[in-house]
C-alpha cells in the first residue's frame, strides 16, 4: 500500500505498510495484520525486559532530538511509589512534517498498542496521547480506536486479561506549535498555557502532574510493537550507515517536488536517491534549489550538501543540518529564499509562547526586518542586524523555538545571501503577498 | 535541625560559601556581586523568563540562568565577562524595541530597573527601525494602573497573585509579542494585598493610582519606618517630598512581612500630613513657652492620680515613661485598640492585616498598660485625665466632665478639650522610636521629616513632665529612653537601638516567626 | 460583559454536557487538566468562547476567570469572537506558500465576499484566516473548514468547495 502514492520499491514499509488501507483502521483489521500480539507478549513479561529490548534495538526518538528511547525509559525508576505517566507527543506541528498524522489516520491501533506497551514498560498506568487540535481526522480515528480497545478489554483495569491496568486517553490540543515541546505539552495537558518549563527537573523526575513522566513521539511508540514482534536484532540490522542510527524512518516530503508525501526508508539511505528516485525529483521544468530536511527548525541545505547526505542522525549533522522531525521541505529555483524565510520567521513569531525576552521580541523583530527586505525596503545594515539578533536568540532561552527561528535566517543568509542583496539593491522584485500587520493579527485571532 | 551542607564556589573571582540548593544569583548577592535580573524576585517562585541573569558557568556549554541554576562545589561563575555582558545587552535591546521610552513622563523613572541597567550596560542606540507595538492603558482596579507598552512580561505580578495572594486575578494573555498582562472583566485588583504588584513591577508598567504623577523618584526622601495600620508591624519606607509623606513602600524583613504590605497600610498615610496640627504648648488655654506648659501640666498632676489614655500605636519609649508616670501618681495607663477585618496573605507564613488596628498594643501591655474597651471607665472625680495622642473627638464628654483636670499631649489641635496644659507631640513620621508587634518583635522607626511647630516626641514630653514632678528621666535621645526601658523591663533586657538596626529583634519570651 | 450581542448567557454545563464533563474529569488526577476539553465543549456549543464562557468554565473547575483567560488566549483555536458559520483556515506557512497558498487565500477572500482576513462576510457565513502549518504539507494547500481538512486545494477549486458547503 502507500498514501498518497504506492510504496516505492526502495522503501522499507514497516510503519507505513498499511497507509491507504482503510481496513487496517478497525480493531479486527488491525488484529488480522498482527496487531496487539506485541501488547499481549509485553504484558506477560517484565517491564525491565521491554526496556532492554528497546535499548538493544537502537531505537531513537523520532520527534526531533533523537534521544535513545530505551535509555529514556530506563530513567523511570520502578517502585518509587509515585504514579508514572506516559505522554505520547502527537502535537505534530513542525512545518514540513506530516508523518504522525498519517500513522494516526491509517493505523490508529498501532499507536494505541505502542502507547500501552510503552506505559507498561515505564511502570505507568496511564498514557495520554496529546494530539494537536487541528488534526480533526486523526483525533477522530484515535478516539475510535481507543474506544474499540476499551470495549474489547485491551485497555483498562485488566488489560488483555493480564490483571494490569493500562489506560490510554486522547487529549486534544487547541492550536499552539510550542506544545510539541515536551514540557510545554505537559503544561498544556495540565490545563495551563503551553509554556516550556525550565529543566532541570527533567520529566523523568518531575513531569506531568509533577510525577515521573516519559514522553515519546508517535512514530517512536508506533515502532515499539514491531520491535517486540520481530526482535531487537531485526530492527538494529536495518541500517545502511552507522550503528547509532537504526530502523526505518518516515520522511515527509513537501514543497516543490514531483511527488510529495511520506516515504519510509532505512536509516542511512542516500538523500540524493531519495530526492530524485523516490520523490521524483523537481516539478517539470524546474530545478531544486534548497532543502530544509528536518522540519523548518533545522538549517537550510544547498543542493550540494543535500545530495551528499546520508539520511540518518549523524549524516544530516555531517552536512550542516539535522535529521530533526524528518520533514523535508524542498524549494525550487522559482522560489525566493528571502520570502520563504520571512514566512518561516513569521511562523515562529506567531508561535512564540512569550516567556523569554529574546524569543518574544526577537522572532517578531526578525520577521519585521525580513518582510521589509522582501518588500524592497531593506538595507545592508539589516543583514548584519539579522545575524546579530539571531546570535542573541540562539542558546539563551528556555526552549529552542527561538533558536529554530534563527537557524533558517542564519543558514539562509550564509547560503543565499545574494538573494537578499538582490532585493536590497533592487535588482529583483519579490513580494510577500500576505505580509503586514493586519494579516498577522488576523492569523493570530479571528 | 542540621545545618545544610555548605557549597564553595567562585563568583567573579570572589570565593563564597553558601548552603546547598542556593541559586547562583543569591550566592552572588552573598559574594557582593549583583547579577542584573528582572523576573527573579526572592519572594516569588522562579520563572527564569527574562533571561537577563544569564551568566557564564565554567564547563557549561551555554550561558546559564543564574536564578534557576543551583550552586555546585567548585563552580566558577563569571558575571561581567564579555559573553554574559553581550547577552545582557541583547536582552536590554530587545526589551526596549517596543518600549515607548517615555521616561520623562513615567512615574517609575529614577527607580526603574530597565532604566538602571540600560544606563549601566545597555546599548547607547537602538537598531530597531520598525513600528512599535501599542496597547492602551488599563485600570486594573484597586490602586493599580497598567501601562502595557512599558511592560516587559517578567510575570512577577502574575506570580504574586497566583502564589502569594493565591487568587489568580492576573494572567498573561495572548502570546508572542502580542502578549500582555490581563485580568478578567468585573474582577478588579481589590484583594487586600494586591497593591504589592506595583512594587514588584521592575518597570513603569504597573503604577499606583494613588501616587500617579505626584512626584519624581529622585525628589523623594526616604526613612525606614513601621506601618501603624495594624499589630503586624510591617516594615515600610516613608517617602516624603517637601516634608509631606507622599508614599509608603514595603521594606523587606524576613522576620515580619517578607517583602510586602497590605493595601490598607500602603494607603494609610494621609493622616500624617494633617493640617490641623497642634503646634504650640498652652497653659490654661493660652499659648506659652514649652517649660511653662510642662509646669502647668505638672501642677495639674501634682498629688493627683493620673488616668492616662494613650494611643495604642505610640512607641515603646512613650509607654515606658507613661508607665513611670502612672506609677509615680498611683494611676494607670489604658488604651483601646480599633478593630477591623483580618486579611491573610496566604503565601507568607503568619502575615496578615490583623484585626487589631494599632501598632503597639503588645508593647504597651509588656510595659504595664492595660487594654480596655472603655479606657475612661474608672476615671475618678479627683483624677487628672492625661490624653496622649488620642483623637479629641473620640473622648466622651462625660469623661471630660468627670475628670478633675485634663492634660493633653496631642498631634492635632485639642478641639473641644479644655485642658490645663497642652503639649504638642510629633507623629510617627517625625521622631525615632520603637514598637513591638503582635509576635513580640521589637522594631525601630526613624524620623522621616521634622516635627511641626513646637511638637516633640511623646516620650520626650512625658520625660519633661517626670522631671517636673521630681522624677529621673533625663534622656537626650529615644535611644537613651530605650536603654532605660531595657534596664527596667526584662522583656527588653539587653536590647539597644544599634542592635535592633532596621530589622528589629524578638522581645524575651516572644513567639518569633511572623513573616517567615 | 462581552461586546457581542445582548442575549443573556446560557450555561453550557447542564444536563448531558455536565455529565460529559464529569466523565472527562475522571481521566485526570485534577480538575484543571480538564480545562482544554471543557473549553472545546463551550466552543462547540456556543461557537466561540466568551468571557462568560470562561467564567463558567472557571467555576466548574475551581479556577479563576483570569486564569482561564490566560489559557484561552494562548491557544489560537479558541475563538475569542464569534466567527462565520464556515470558518475557513488556509495554511500559508512556507511549505504551502511555495506551493501557491497565497493564491488560495486570495481566492477564498474573493469568493466568500470576506475581502479581509479575520473579518466575517456580511452574510455571516464565512470567516477566512491564514493559519500556521496545519501539518499536511504534502497535500498543499490544505484548508480546514470547521472540522474538516480539505487537501490539495488550488485557487481554481475554491468556488466548487464553497458551493459544496451547507
Amino acid at each position: 500500500m502507500g498514501y498518497p502514492h504506492k510504496s516505492h520499491p526502495r522503501e522499507t514499509a514497516v510503519l507505513s505498510k498499511h497507509f491507504g488501507d482503510p481496513d487496517a483502521r478497525s480493531l479486527d483489521g488491525w488484529k488480522k495484520r498482527g496487531g496487539y500480539r506485541a501488547l499481549e507478549q509485553a504484558l506477560a513479561s517484565q517491564p525491565a525486559q521491554l526496556v532492554d529490548t528497546v535499548k538493544q534495538s537502537g531505537l531513537r526518538g523520532r520527534g526531533g532530538a533523537g534521544f535513545p528511547t530505551g535509555m529514556k525509559w530506563s530513567f523511570m525508576k520502578p517502585g518509587d511509589g509515585k504514579p508514572h505517566y506516559l505522554c505520547c507527543n502527537a502535537d505534530e506541528s513542525e512545518p514540513g512534517t506530516f508523518k504522525d498524522r498519517e500513522i494516526m489516520r491509517w493505523t490508529p491501533h498501532a499507536l494505541v498498542e505502542g502507547c500501552a506497551v510503552g506505559a507498561y514498560a515505564i511502570g505507568a498506568e496511564t498514557a495520554y496521547i496529546y494530539i494537536r487540535g487541528e488534526f480533526d481526522e486523526p483525533i477522530r480515528r484515535m478516539e475510535a480506536a481507543v474506544a474499540e480497545a476499551y470495549a474489547a478489554g485491551l485497555l483498562g483495569a485488566n488489560a488483555m486479561g493480564s490483571g494490569k491496568r493500562v489506560d490510554v486517553h486522547v487529549h486534544k490540543g487547541a492550536g499552539a506549535y510550542i506544545c510539541g515541546e515536551e514540557t510545554a505539552l505537559m503544561n498544556s495537558l495540565e490545563g495551563k498555557r503551553g509554556n516550556p518549563r525550565i529543566k532541570p527537573p527533567f520529566p523523568a523526575v518531575s513531569g506531568l502532574f509533577s510525577q515521573p513522566t516519559t514522553i515519546n513521539n508517535v512514530e517512536t511508540l508506533a515502532a515499539v510493537p514491531h520491535i517486540l514482534n520481530n526482535g531487537a536484532e531485526w530492527y538494529k540490522a536495518m541500517s545502511l550507515s552507522n550503528p547509532k542510527s537504526t530502523g526505518t524512518k518516515l520522511f515527509s516530503v513537501c514543497g516543490n517536488v514531483a511527488r510529495p508525501g511520506n516515504y519510509e526508508v532505512v536509516m542511512g539511505f542516500p538523500f540524493k536517491d531519495f530526492l530524485y528516485d523516490l520523490c521524483g525529483g523537481p516539478p517539470a521544468g524546474r530545478k531544486f534549489k534548497a532543502i530544509i530536511p528536518g522540519g523548518s527548525s533545522v538549517p537550510i541545505q544547498t543542493m550540494e550538501e543535500a545530495e551528499a547526505t546520508l539520511m540518518d542522525y549523524e549524516g544530516f549533522v555531517a552536512q550542516g543540518t539535522q535529521l530533526g522531525s524528518g520533514g523535508v521541505i524542498i524549494f525550487d529555483d522559482a522560489q525566493s529564499m528571502p520570502r520563504m524565510i520571512a514566512r518561516l520567521a513569521r511562523f515562529y513569531a506567531h508561535e512564540s509562547c512569550a516567556q523569554c525576552t529574546q524569543c518574544r521580541e526577537g522572532t517578531a523583530w526578525t520577521t519585521k526586518i525580513l518582510e521589509r527586505i522582501v518588500d524592497g525596503q531593506g538595507t545592508f545594515e539589516d543583514l548584519d542586524t539579522l545575524l546579530s539578533i539571531a546570535e542573541n536568540m540562539t542558546g539563551k532561552t528556555i526552549c529552542v523555538l527561538s533558536d529554530s527561528c534563527a537557524a533558517p535566517v542564519v543558514s539562509g543568509l550564509q547560503k543565499f545571501r545574494h538573494e537578499f542583496e538582490a532585493l536590497i539593491t533592487g535588482k529583483r522584485t519579490s513580494k510577500v503577498a500576505v505580509a503586514g500587520g493586519a494579516a498577522f493579527a488576523g492569523a493570530a485571532t479571528p | 535541625m542540621t545545618a545544610p551542607a555548605m557549597v564553595n564556589l567562585t563568583i567573579e573571582g570572589r570565593p563564597v560559601s553558601v548552603p546547598a540548593g542556593t541559586s547562583i544569583l543569591e550566592a552572588a548577592k552573598a559574594a557582593g556581586v549583583l547579577i542584573p535580573h528582572y523576573c527573579y524576585h526572592p519572594g516569588l517562585p522562579v520563572a527564569g523568563v527574562c533571561r537577563m541573569c544569564l551568566v557564564d558557568v565554567e564547563k557549561a556549554p551555554k550561558l546559564m540562568p543564574s536564578c534557576a541554576t543551583t550552586v555546585a562545589e567548585g563552580q566558577v561563575v563569571r558575571v561581567h565577562d564579555d559573553k554574559s555582558l553581550e547577552a545582557r545587552k541583547g536582552v536590554l535591546e530587545m526589551l526596549l524595541i517596543n518600549h515607548p521610552l517615555d521616561c520623562p513622563i513615567c512615574d517609575q523613572s529614577g527607580e526603574c530597573e530597565l532604566q538602571d541597567y540600560t544606563f549601566q550596560e545597555g546599548r547607547a542606540d537602538s537598531r530597531y527601525r520598525e513600528p512599535k507595538r501599542f496597547n492602551p492603558v488599563e485600570d486594573f482596579g484597586g490602586d493599580v494602573l497598567y501601562v502595557p507598552n512599558r511592560c516587559i512580561l517578567c510575570t512577577r505580578c502574575v506570580r504574586f497573585m497566583d502564589d502569594v495572594q493565591q487568587e489568580s486575578a492576573l494572567c498573561v494573555a495572548e502570546r508572542g509579542d502580542r502578549a500582555v498582562i490581563a485580568k478578567a472583566p468585573d474582577a478588579d485588583l481589590t484583594q487586600a494585598w494586591a497593591g504589592n504588584v506595583v512594587d514588584l513591577c521592575p518597570v513603569g508598567a504597573l503604577l499606583s493610582k494613588d501616587f500617579l504623577n505626584k512626584a519624581r523618584a529622585w525628589e523623594l526622601d526616604r526613612a525606614p519606618s513601621i506601618c501603624t495600620g495594624c499589630s503586624q508591624g510591617c516594615n515600610v519606607t516613608l517617602e516624603t517630598r517637601d516634608n509631606a509623606v507622599v508614599r509608603i513602600k514595603p521594606r523587606g524583613n524576613p522576620d515580619v512581612n517578607a517583602f510586602f504590605i497590605c493595601d490598607e497600610g500602603r494607603l494609610n498615610y494621609r493622616w500624617m500630613n494633617r493640617q490641623d496640627r497642634c503646634l504650640a504648648p498652652t497653659a490654661a488655654g493660652t499659648e506659652c513657652h514649652w517649660d511653662a506648659a510642662v509646669a502647668a501640666a505638672a501642677s495639674a498632676l501634682n498629688g493627683k492620680r493620673a488616668h492616662i489614655v494613650a494611643n495604642a500605636s505610640l512607641g515603646n519609649e512613650a509607654f515606658f515613661l507613661l508607665g513611670v508616670l502612672a506609677k509615680k501618681t498611683g494611676g494607670s495607663v489604658r488604651f483601646t485598640v480599633p478593630q477591623g477585618p483580618e486579611a491573610l496573605l496566604p503565601g507568607v507564613e503568619d502575615l496578615a492585616l490583623r484585626a487589631d488596628r494599632a501598632a503597639n498594643a503588645y508593647g504597651a501591655e509588656l510595659l504595664g498598660a492595660s487594654r480596655a474597651d472603655d479606657p475612661y471607665r474608672g476615671l475618678g472625680a479627683g483624677d487628672t485625665l492625661v490624653l496622649v495622642d488620642v483623637d479629641p473627638a473620640s473622648v466622651p464628654a462625660g469623661a471630660l466632665a468627670a475628670a478633675g483636670r485634663v492634660v493633653y499631649l496631642g498631634t492635632v489641635v485639642a478641639a473641644g478639650v479644655k485642658a490645663a496644659a497642652v503639649l504638642p507631640i510629633a507623629n510617627i513620621a517625625e521622631h525615632d522610636g520603637t514598637v513591638t508587634n503582635l509576635r513580640g518583635h521589637v522594631q525601630r522607626y526613624f524620623q522621616a521629616r521634622p516635627a511641626p511647630g513646637h511638637a516633640r516626641p511623646a516620650w520626650s514630653a512625658v520625660a519633661d513632665l517626670l522631671i517636673a514632678l521630681k522624677g529621673e528621666a533625663n534622656f537626650l535621645t529615644a535611644a537613651d529612653a530605650f536603654a532605660a526601658m531595657a534596664k527596667a523591663h526584662a522583656a527588653f533586657a539587653g536590647m539597644t537601638f544599634d542592635q535592633l538596626g532596621t530589622r528589629g529583634a524578638a522581645a524575651a519570651g516572644a513567639t518569633a516567626g511572623a513573616g517567615r | 460583559m462581552s461586546a457581542h450581542g445582548t442575549a443573556p448567557y446560557e450555561a453550557v454545563f447542564v444536563g448531558k454536557r455536565k455529565a460529559d464533563l464529569d466523565a472527562i474529569l475522571l481521566r485526570y488526577p485534577n480538575k484543571q487538566a480538564a480545562l482544554l476539553p471543557a473549553l472545546w465543549i463551550v466552543q462547540e456549543v456556543q461557537g466561540w468562547v466568551s468571557e462568560e464562557g470562561m467564567a463558567e468554565v472557571a467555576k466548574c473547575l475551581d479556577l479563576t476567570p483570569a486564569y482561564v483567560k490566560g489559557v484561552v488566549t494562548f491557544y489560537t483555536m479558541y475563538h475569542q469572537h464569534p466567527v462565520g458559520k464556515h470558518f475557513i483556515q488556509v495554511c500559508t506557512t512556507s511549505p504551502c506558500l511555495c506551493a501557491g497558498a497565497d493564491k488560495v487565500t486570495e481566492a477564498f477572500l474573493k469568493h466568500t465576499g470576506c475581502n479581509e482576513l479575520g473579518v466575517t462576510s456580511p452574510d455571516g457565513k464565512y470567516t477566512v484566516i491564514e493559519v500556521e502549518c496545519l501539518g499536511a504539507c504534502g497535500f498543499a494547500t490544505p484548508v480546514q473548514i470547521n472540522a474538516d481538512t480539505i487537501e490539495n486545494v488550488t485557487a481554481d477549486k475554491v468556488p466548487q468547495i464553497l458551493a459544496g458547503l451547507k
